[in-house]
Formats: C-alpha cells, structure tokens, sequence
C-alpha cells in the first residue's frame, strides 16, 4: 500500500538556522503516527511542511503519492501554484496548539466556513455536516456559541470539527492539548480516539505519551532536527535504546 | 516571515487569561470568594471611616446577598467639586451673557434653517462627505494592500504615496487641484480628451483634494487593522484550502474592521467637517450657501452660527451610527455585547433580567 506521507531527507532551514537536517519517515494510511521530542527539535515545523505552510529546503516530501508544493515532469521539479497548493490542502486537516478558530463566527459557522467557501457547498447541506460533526465532538447545544463563550477544550474540539468539515483524508495535530487545563485534555483526547477508531490517519506531535501508547501505531521521537529513533509507541516508551530518548523520556514521564 | 512566539510555551499567550486563584475550580475547593469579600468589605470601611477621598458613588460596594450586614456610613462630602461646578456655571452664564448684548438677530437663524439653498448645501455637503469618503476608504485598503505586500516596489510606491499626502495640507492639495488649469491646456487620456477647465469640474477637483488626501489616512488605519489580526488566522484558513483573497475577504478583513471601524467613524466626522474648506475652490457646500447667503442679508454671524447648527446635527447623527456600527464588528471578540441605548432604556423601564451570554 501506498504511503500516506511519505519523507525522504527532508531538510528546512530558516536563513543559517537548519531546522530539520534529513527526516525519513513513512506515515501508512489509518495510522496513528505521534511524534514527540523536546522543544524546538522541529516537530511543528515538520508538521507545517506536510501541508506546505513551510516549503521544504532540501528532499522529497509526498502525501498519498504526491509531491507537497512542487509537480515533477522529467527529472524537473516545479512550483505549484498556490490555488494549486490550496487544492491539495483541502485533504489536509490541521488542528493548532492555540486552536485558531475565527472568533467572529460562531461554532457551527466555523465548521461551515471552509465547505461552503472552498468547496461551494451549499449551505444547507454544510449545515447539517456541521451539526452531526459539532453532535460527534460533543457540542451540539453550542452550536451558536462564539469561541471566546467556549472553554479551551470546547474551542479545540470545534477546531477538530472544522478540520473534519472538509473531509480529509490526513489529519495532523500540533499539540491539541498543551495549551488546556489538564481537566480538560481528556474530552479532546477521547474525540481523537474516536477518530482513530474510525481508521483516519494521523500525525499527531503531542506530550500525551499515554495516548501515544494508548492509540498510537507509530511513534518517533526527534531532536534537534532529526529522528533518533522510531518504532511502536509501546516499545519506544517502555525500552528507548537511544540515550537522548531515554533522558527525554525520563524527564516528561 | 518573523515568527515570534513560536516555541514559547502554551501558558504565555494563551487567550483569555483569569488570574489565579479568582477561578474557583474543583483542585481548590476551599478557596470561596466569600472570605474575600468580605474582606474587601473591611478594607473599604476603612477606608470610608478614613475620609480618604473617593471618584464617586459607583466605588461603592454592592451589598453581598447574604453577607454581613450593609455599610450605613455618611457619604464623604466633595466641597471641591461643588466649587468647581459653580465656577463653571458662572464663566457659562457670563458667555451667554455676553452674547445675548450682542447685535444678534437670532429670528433669521430659525428662518433661513430649512432654505431651499441651505437645504441644498447640507445635501452637497452630504455627497461630498460620502464620495470623498469612498474614496478614501477604497484607495486606503488598496494603499495597505500594498504597502504589506513583499512587492518592494508596490510598497515603496504606497509609502511615498502615504508620505506626500500626509505631509502636505489639505488645503494646499485642494488648491493645486483647482489651479492645475494653468499648466495644463487640454486632458489626453487616449480614449478621453477634453478641455481641462471642461473636465476640472469644482466637483471633481474637491473630490480629488479631499479623497486622495484621505486615502493616505485611511491607509495607515487599514493597514493597523490588517496587522493586529493573529497570523495562526491566516494559518488556519489556508490550512482549510482558502485561497490568499477568500482568506483576506472572510477571515482577515472581518477581524480588522473591529481595529479599524472607531478611526474611519471619527474620519467620516472629520471629514463632514473639512468640506467645509472646498468652499475656497469654487465648490457650493453648505458653508459656501451660508457665507452667501450671509453676505446678501447682511447678517454673516448668525449664517454662520446656523451651519454651525447644521454640522453639529449632522456630526451628532453620525455618531449615532459609529456607535451601532463598532458594536456589530465587536461581535465574537468579546461574551456580551454592551446593551445599546434603547435597551438600556428598555431594560430599566421594564427591569425584566435576562439571561446573559446568549448569542448575539
Ligand atoms: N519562522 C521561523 N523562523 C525562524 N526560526 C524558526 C521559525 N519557525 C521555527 N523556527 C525555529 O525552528 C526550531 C524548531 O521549531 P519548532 O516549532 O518546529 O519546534 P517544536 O519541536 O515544535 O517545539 P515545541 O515543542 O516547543 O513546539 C526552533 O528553534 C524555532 O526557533
Ligand atoms: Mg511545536
């Protein structure tokens, strides 16, 4: 089967600063893939490269067979353009750390927004989308409420639903939980779980390494820019062979 | 792009921070707000029995449902305020005073009030104001347009533009409009072509005066608004597959008309007012039909106190309206809109308590 993502020495750098120096990894489709590492080792800024809000320095990056950013014909690469990356984005869902909503919408206009303007869904049908998802995150009866009359995890889980909204066929979570208080976590962790029950693959960078046990498939844990070491969540976790994991480990568990 | 705050930690900006410990939640079940109320309340009879001067009435606390008793206290006296109070009544009585020994003849105010001329020039004033503003307003989002964009030539252009035309009097541009007529002869657009003084109409050359010179404010005012709004906005919405316009149409602009709505209400005001100089370019606005008709019936004061009258009802209806206009664009940014004037009247004359939070 074909890889979801697919990277093969992905580099960045920002001006002298390189940020990721030569990522391999394979994200195979209804995967729950997590990766975790210490502050600044570029996890974020891995994820953003996936839907190309980041161009990529150096390297392959490829989602479900095709090139991120860029078109091949021969042995040339191309830019695309940006109504064609646009395209291309729309099967990409991404949930932030610090949510994003648009606060001058309300919940079920947030999950609205992306299929009636993006797709010219009509908006009829993107509503009642909108209401079995918001039903489906656990906020039905908050429907009209706008963001800043929401809690963090309320916030983040009409987030989720907004993602969902486009019906991607690749999720990626960028610390969906770091920013809620901890009584709050468990509601969006469970809205993940389910996703995950329902075979949607994901990326998720997270400091939950109970759900990174609990649910993930795959995990990797990066430093300073490049994997040290990858396998099941269960096996990394419990028998990290690399000392960098293990003093990383020993530190947030 | 610079990116600051990347990699800080979540608790730094998160939004809607409450200070600790006011939040009672399940990991603090002792902390009630009851004792600091309480407390509060000590501290102010302190200081009321103190005599420490106070703003005014509203410090006072609200008696607590089921708390201590309520406060009888005297109220402290403010003999300074009643001093000043007077003194202002009197420099105000004397004003009036003063001009009431004038040779005023204050009936022709009333008489020329709704004069078909005086009529027609608050109408011109009015078009003038809204087509200037147009203008402004349209030449000022493309300006900030530009003057964001990583184009350095588009972006050096908005800025020169920005700077001549906030540099230089209002006045001084509308003049150099209306004297353009002597340098050149003839207008050629290619498709176009006329006489100058044929094309240089009054009209046009006040709107080019005041519109152009707009635009250069309303860039600034734009390109603030544009600015405050969040970049993980612009983030999201093109992670969703918006396009870079549909992202500045439905997300951006929206959120930056809360920063840049209050400046425009007060340029629209302003600019109602400043129309009132094209009457030195040959324009007939309200202050021009005044001044004239002034100057025929010999009583230019009281014609000019009767635009003065005029102006402030129009700048009064126009407040009026920037103040519905903010409180729709402040929807979503903050949990409840303040109460507008009717439903305050409302909710005192009938005092009926609704529930607060619902969706606006
Ligand atoms: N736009 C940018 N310009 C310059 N440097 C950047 C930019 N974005 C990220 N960086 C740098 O890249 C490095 C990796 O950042 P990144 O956000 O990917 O880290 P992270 O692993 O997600 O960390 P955290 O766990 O704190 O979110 C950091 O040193 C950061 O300062
Ligand atoms: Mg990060």
């Amino acid at each position: 089967m074909n890889a979801m993502v697919k990277a093969e020495g992905v580099h960045k750098s920002f001006g002298p600063v390189e940020v990721l120096k030569g990522i391999d990894l394979e994200v195979a489709p209804r995967e729950v893939f997590c990766l975790i590492g210490p502050s600044g080792s570029g996890k974020s800024t891995f994820l953003r490269c996936i839907n190309h809000l980041e161009k990529i320095s150096a390297g392959r990056l490829s989602v479900d067979g095709e090139l991120v950013g860029y078109r091949q014909k021969g042995d040339k690469l191309y830019e695309l353009k940006d109504s064609e990356v646009a395209l291309k984005r729309r099967d990409i869902g991404m949930v932030f750390q610090r949510f994003n909503l648009f606060p001058h919408m309300s919940a079920i206009e947030n999950v609205m927004e992306a299929p009636v303007q993006v797709k010219g869904e009509s908006k009829a049908v993107a509503r009642a989308r909108a209401e079995r998802l918001l039903d489906r995150v656990g906020l039905a009866d908050k429907a009209g409420n706008y963001p800043s009359q929401l809690s963090g995890g309320q916030q983040q889980r009409v987030a989720i639903a907004r993602a969902l909204a486009m019906e991607p066929k690749l999720m990626l979570f960028d610390e969906p939980t770091s920013a809620l208080d901890p009584e709050l976590v468990g509601d969006v962790l469970d809205v993940m779980r389910g996703l995950a029950e329902d075979g949607m693959t994901m990326v998720v960078v997270t400091h939950e390494m109970g759900f990174a046990r609990e649910v993930g498939d795959a995990l990797v844990f990066m430093d300073d820019g490049v994997v040290v070491e990858s396998g099941h969540p269960r096996d990394v976790l419990t028998n990290p062979r690399h000392d960098r994991t293990k003093a990383f480990l020993s530190k947030v568990l | 792009m610079p990116r600051p705050g990347r990699g800080a930690r979540p608790g730094a900006s998160r939004p809607e921070p409450s200070p600790p410990g006011n939040r009672p939640g399940p990991g603090d079940p002792g902390r009630a707000p009851v004792p600091q109320v309480s407390n509060r309340l000590a501290i102010e009879r302190l200081l009321v029995t103190a005599d420490i001067k106070k703003t005014g009435p509203e410090d006072v606390p609200p008696p607590p449902a089921a708390g201590p008793e309520a406060i009888r206290a005297i109220p402290v006296r403010h003999y300074g305020r009643y001093v000043t109070a007077i003194l202002a009544i009197a420099l105000f009585g004397l004003v009036v005073y003063a001009f009431s020994q004038g040779d005023i003849n204050w009936g022709t105010i009333p008489e020329y009030f709704f004069d078909d001329r005086i009529i027609e020039g608050v109408w011109k004033t009015l078009l003038l104001t809204v087509l200037s503003m147009a203008i402004g307003i349209v030449g000022g989002i493309l300006l900030a347009v530009m003057r964001l964009s990583k184009n350095p030539v588009t972006s050096s252009i908005a800025w020169f533009y920005i700077w001549f035309f906030r540099g230089t009097p209002v006045l001084v541009q509308l003049f150099v409009w209306f004297n353009l007529g002597l340098v050149f002869q003839y207008i050629n657009l290619g498709f176009y072509r006329d006489e100058w003084s044929d094309f240089m109409t009054p009209l046009l050359t006040a709107l080019l005066g005041l519109g152009l010179n707009e635009a250069a404010y309303m860039a600034e005012i734009c390109r603030a608004g544009l600015l405050s709004v969040d970049e993980g906005q612009t983030e999201a919405s093109h992670a969703l597959g918006m396009s870079h316009s549909k992202t500045l149409r439905r997300v951006v602009i929206p959120q930056a008309m809360r920063v840049i709505v209050p400046p425009t209400g007060n340029e629209v005001i302003n600019m109602l007012k400043t129309t009132s100089l094209v009457s030195a370019v040959q324009y007939a606005e309200l202050f021009k039909f005044a001044q004239d008709i002034g100057s025929a019936s010999g009583a230019p004061v009281e014609m000019y106190f009767l635009a003065a009258a005029w102006y402030l009802v129009m700048t009064s209806i126009l407040s009026v309206g920037q103040y519905y206009l903010e409180r729709y664009y402040a929807r979503g940014s903050s949990r409840t809109l303040p109460p507008t004037p009717l439903q305050k009247i409302r909710s005192t004359v009938f005092s009926v308590r609704r529930p607060k939070g619902v969706s606006a």
